[in-house]
């Protein structure tokens, strides 16, 4: 018995990829040759089920050609080294699908997002390996999101593993105190999963929309097996909060819409409740995090009905406590912006100082953006062209470039874009 | 076949970022649009643009092949800003996208008749 393949085919099959990944890792006690089995067996899927129908037990269906790839792997092995291992014979060829459904657990999902985002693995391989082992999604998907060659992407994805293989990590859950070292590095990999389609969602980019949705739907599966951490509770309501106002950020030209100028009916209204209560359950238990702060400033800001609306005073005071739990340059930068918009922009200035001694942010053009910004704000066009130009030259966006040049033009002839502007 | 589509423009400091902004927003309505038509054609395999000049460094391998890093190269008068890569049934085809290309709006919305340099890109031997 088969059911027709249709639009929620593709989400359940990448739904149970995870599952069956781990249950055929725990089986062969290896992860590395068992992803490939799962990558081969949802291939498999992709090609049969839009033809002959989803299986009724589609996690049966995927678990048993993923054995058989692996028995026939282990078989070749071992005729090659003449000697047969535990495992063969343990595995057998026909193992029933029924069987292998009672390994699964839905623990497996965390003990690979903790693999695939072990710190001995570089972010961009992270990144890839996480999205085909825990997401489900072929090497070809991820090299078209990413923009790089399959092949390219496949190796990235290889050498992964080689790493994980190489870390001798075992594939059971970490112990807590593992667990708490280890879960920043796995938020931050799905961070930046998120930020890669986030920010690159914009015109002939579109096609990688699924890059913020994917983390947004992993982050929602790390929160149901970990519901009691405030990061994890945080940094799903940072990314709904966020991906709220995907469909103002950009005009019809595809050029950046900066906050202060969206049109903010175009906000989803459903993810930015979502994401406000996800939060204030995670600030009740009592713990602040990185992300949670973060949250809380976006919230404020999806709060405000009308750009002037915005709490600034609350948002200064969140970047505040986000200095003491998170310092860093980009931190202060923000926190500089928040003192101009309830200080002025002057004392905005004067904190900018401390950031050119800095090394990890002097000369770099969010620095300049910033200035030019100020300076704007200051009324001192001049020197407001002169850092957004500044900045416009550093920077590594065509859309933000575009931005920042339109930023410097507009204030050179102010009389000329008064129609533009609508000032 | 596949041709890649080179457009040069004047040093750093020149170009673009001095346009008034009307003259900088058609201009840049204008390229998105290009790539956007030649998605929908099917002929667009790649169109990458480049960071601007002050950003490039003329690299070669010292002694030990550790990297010498040469600031920007002044005596350059043209830097490569952008290309495409398209894949076309003629040589004509790709002339004629390059002339679009070229004929982007400038200042004033003058077509800037730029030169665009077309070159067949090498591909792999015939099957036999």
């Amino acid at each position: 018995m088969t059911k027709p393949w249709d639009m929620t085919s593709e989400h359940l099959l990448r739904e149970v990829a995870p599952l069956v990944l781990g249950a055929v890792a725990r089986r062969f006690r290896d992860f590395t040759p068992a992803e490939d089995a799962v990558q081969e067996a949802m291939l498999a899927a992709f090609t049969q089920w839009p033809q002959d129908g989803v299986p009724e037990n589609p996690r049966g269906w995927l678990m048993q050609v993923a054995c058989r790839r692996m028995t026939d792997q282990v078989r070749s092995e071992t005729a090659r080294r003449e000697r047969e291992t535990a495992v063969a014979r343990e595995t057998g060829a026909a193992a029933p699908a029924g069987d292998m459904e009672s390994d699964s657990d839905p623990d497996d999902t965390l003990i690979l997002l903790f693999m695939c985002c072990h710190p001995a693995i570089t972010s961009p391989s992270a990144i890839a390996l996480t999205l085909r082992a825990v997401g489900g999604l072929t090497t070809a998907e991820i090299a078209k999101a990413f923009l790089v060659p399959e092949a390219t992407m496949a190796q990235r994805i290889s050498r992964a593993k080689q790493s994980i293989k190489g870390s001798g990590v075992p594939f059971r859950l970490p112990s807590p105190q593992e667990r708490a070292e280890r879960l920043p590095a796995v938020l931050r990999v799905l961070y930046l999963i998120f930020n890669e389609g986030y920010i690159s969602s914009i015109g002939a980019h579109l096609q990688r929309l699924d890059l913020a949705r994917e983390p947004i739907r992993l982050t929602r599966c790390l929160r149901e097996l970990l519901p009691g951490d405030g990061e994890v509770t945080g940094l799903l309501a940072l990314m709904l909060l966020t991906d709220a106002r995907r469909a103002a950020r950009t005009g019809p030209d595809d050029e950046l819409i900066p906050l202060d100028k969206q049109d903010r009916r175009l906000w989803d209204q459903a993810e930015i409740s979502e994401g406000t209560e996800l939060l204030a359950a995670a600030l009740a238990k009592g713990s602040v995090g990185l992300y949670q702060l973060q949250a809380a400033v976006a919230a404020v800001h999806d709060e405000a009905a009308r750009s002037e609306d915005t709490d600034w005073p609350q948002i200064l005071a969140l970047y505040e406590l986000l200095k003491r739990v998170s310092p860093g340059p980009m931190v202060t930068l923000n926190h500089a912006v928040a003192i101009a918009m309830v200080k002025g922009p002057a004392k905005g200035m004067e904190l900018l100082k401390a950031l050119d001694c800095d090394g990890r942010l002097a000369g770099h053009y969010r620095l300049d953006a910033v200035r030019g910004h100020l300076c704007e704000m200051l009324g001192e066009r001049e020197k407001a062209v002169t850092h957004y130009r500044a900045a416009a030259g550093g920077t590594t966006s065509i859309p933000e470039r575009n931005y920042l040049m339109m930023q410097a033009a507009r204030l050179e002839a102010p009389s000329k874009t008064e129609k533009l502007s609508g000032e | 076949m596949k041709y890649i589509l080179m457009m040069n423009t004047m040093k750093a400091g020149q170009g673009v970022a001095d346009w008034p902004a009307g003259d900088l927003q058609a201009h840049i309505a204008f390229m998105l649009n290009l790539n956007r038509v030649l998605q929908e054609s099917g002929e667009l395999v790649s169109a990458e643009g480049l960071s601007f000049p002050n950003q490039a460094r003329l690299v070669r391998a010292g002694q030990d092949g550790v990297p010498i890093a040469d600031g920007v190269f002044p005596e350059s008068k043209e830097f490569l800003a952008g290309f495409w890569i398209v894949d076309v049934e003629t040589p004509e085809r790709a002339y004629a996208i390059a002339a679009q290309v070229s004929a982007a709006p400038g200042p004033g919305g003058t077509p800037m008749n730029m030169p665009i340099e077309v070159r067949p890109m090498m591909s792999a031997p015939p099957e036999m």
